[in-house]
């Protein structure tokens, strides 16, 4: 019963018209349709955080989205945050200036989840970074210099 | 994941009549719902989409109480001040529950209706054999690793704990799930498994959640919700209690005591006879620690389970403790 829907997505603030089967999520619409794939596939479950996106300004895990569910809504992902002119986002710069990471996997997901964290306000202190960042993990452990990132960012914002 | 066909609904009723369909299911945050039907758990036909409709998002408190619109999200409730201050046991269990991300995506209405996260029911390749998936095919966690498995409510043929934190805190407080065309309590809205572990709820096909309702109380305001886990955060219960406790004019007897458990039953888990012990008596933390024990009255083990059986206790009494100022 393979069926195509057709949806119009805004990502990054482009337009993007694709067909998908119903079932394709926002993760895989972006990587596998879009080429988009600065936005990890780790777990595909809704438990790592790896393919963590913004949907209207706030931070959601792709993985567990339908593309259909996000019409008309604003997407930013990881290509998304940087400025115009290339130059890095300051959480981006942050986790350079912290080597907040080592294999680099679930760093598009820590980032996008940390700007959205700082701009909730959650990133008062290393406790509280640590909470409201524990939807994502980081299986080389780099967890003690992205806490120390998100804090610079958060202090800097 | 199986494909299905999509359907947006564009309003409830056009939702509640598709939902009536077999093999029809409502999609709200999907944090279940897809979770699930990558595992093969769930293999819906037709994915109704209720995540555009308007108008079932709302959170208003006043001197009454609370009504939560079934698509609020978990993290707008959470924060929100009104609950924040009239239900502090409420908002605590949202925002000590799953990630950021997850509570920015899962509505109110679709927390009440998460599933268990018994290893042995989420993996039907591996283990074919789950009353609650599939009615008489047997039971693969007795015996198996049942480390995070019930011990109240459980009955010969299921074991499945129910995972979540906010039904546990609505028990509580007596609040009401609204279905479009009746009403039933949180408490009645949930089921033991007895012989149909299949059916989970009261809810009917085609029937919908639309709003959840907490009356105001003077031990909602007063209350807590204290959770136990194997990890610090982004982990389910070992054992979990919401507890609010309301004083006499003297400010030391027990006027209202409410207590309720997650973690460690099949249903959320009211324990009336550990309210029952201490309503009218001054607390101490003897009294506590023995009333608390009655909240495992009729506590069956499956063997890697029986500490929850020592452990919830001590999280029911840690949490009268801290609302009645004794800790």
């Amino acid at each position: 019963m393979t069926r195509t829907i057709h949806l119009s997505l805004d990502i990054n603030g482009r337009r993007y018209d694709l067909d998908v089967e119903p079932r394709v999520t926002l993760l895989d619409a972006l990587r596998e349709h879009l080429a988009l794939t600065g936005t990890k596939k780790g777990c595909d479950q809704g438990q790592c955080g790896a393919c963590t996106c913004h949907v209207d300004g706030s931070r959601v895990l792709s993985c567990l989205t339908l593309a259909a569910q996000v019409e008309g809504r604003q997407i930013t992902t990881i290509e998304g945050i940087a400025a115009e002119n290339g130059e890095l986002h300051p959480v981006q710069a942050a986790f350079v200036e912290h080597d907040a990471f080592q294999c680099g996997y679930c760093t598009p997901g820590q980032i996008m989840s940390a700007v959205a964290c700082i701009r909730e306000g959650h990133a008062g202190s290393d406790e509280e970074i640590r909470e409201y960042m524990s939807g994502n993990l980081c299986r080389c452990g780099a967890y003690n210099s992205i806490v120390a990132a998100v804090r610079e960012a958060a202090e800097m914002a | 994941m199986r494909d299905f066909s999509y359907l947006r609904a564009s309003s409830a009723d056009e939702a509640r009549q598709a939902a009536l369909q077999a093999g029809s299911v409502l999609l709200a945050g999907g944090t279940t719902l897809l979770d699930l039907a990558k595992c093969g758990v769930m293999e819906p036909e037709t994915v109704i989409d209720i995540t555009y409709l308007s108008g079932l998002g709302g959170i208003e408190v006043d001197a009454n109480g609370a009504r939560i619109g079934a698509l609020a999200k978990m993290g707008e409730v959470a924060d929100h001040a009104g609950i924040r201050a009239a239900f502090p046991a409420v908002s605590e269990s949202l925002s000590l529950a799953a990630s950021a991300q997850l509570r920015n995506m899962a509505t109110i209405g679709g927390n009440l209706l998460q599933r268990t996260r018994c290893s042995y029911f989420r993996e039907p390749d591996v283990f074919p054999a789950c009353h609650k998936r599939n009615p008489g095919s047997g039971c693969s966690a007795m015996g198996g690793i049942t480390r995070n498995h019930a011990v109240l409510g459980t009955s010969d043929t299921c074991i499945a704990s129910y995972p979540g934190d906010l039904a546990v805190a609505l028990i509580a407080f007596d609040a009401v799930v609204e279905l479009g065309g009746r009403t039933v309590s949180v408490d009645d809205f949930f089921l033991l498994p007895g012989n149909t572990p299949e059916r989970e709820t009261v809810l009917k096909r085609g029937e919908m959640i639309t709003a959840i309702t907490v009356p105001a109380s003077a031990a909602a305001r007063n209350s807590t919700y204290l959770k136990v886990r194997d990890r610090q955060s982004y982990e389910f219960a070992a054992a979990s209690a919401a507890v609010g406790l309301e004083f006499e004019a003297d400010g030391r007897t027990v006027r209202d005591l409410r207590v309720a458990l997650g973690g460690v039953a099949t249903k959320p888990w009211r324990a009336r006879a550990v309210e029952q012990a201490l309503i009218g008596t001054v607390l101490s933390p003897e009294t506590v620690e023995a009333a608390s024990r009655l909240a495992m009255d009729g506590a069956v083990s499956h063997g890697a389970n029986h500490y929850k059986i020592e452990l919830a206790p001590r999280v029911v009494a840690r949490a009268i403790l801290k609302v009645g100022g004794l800790a």
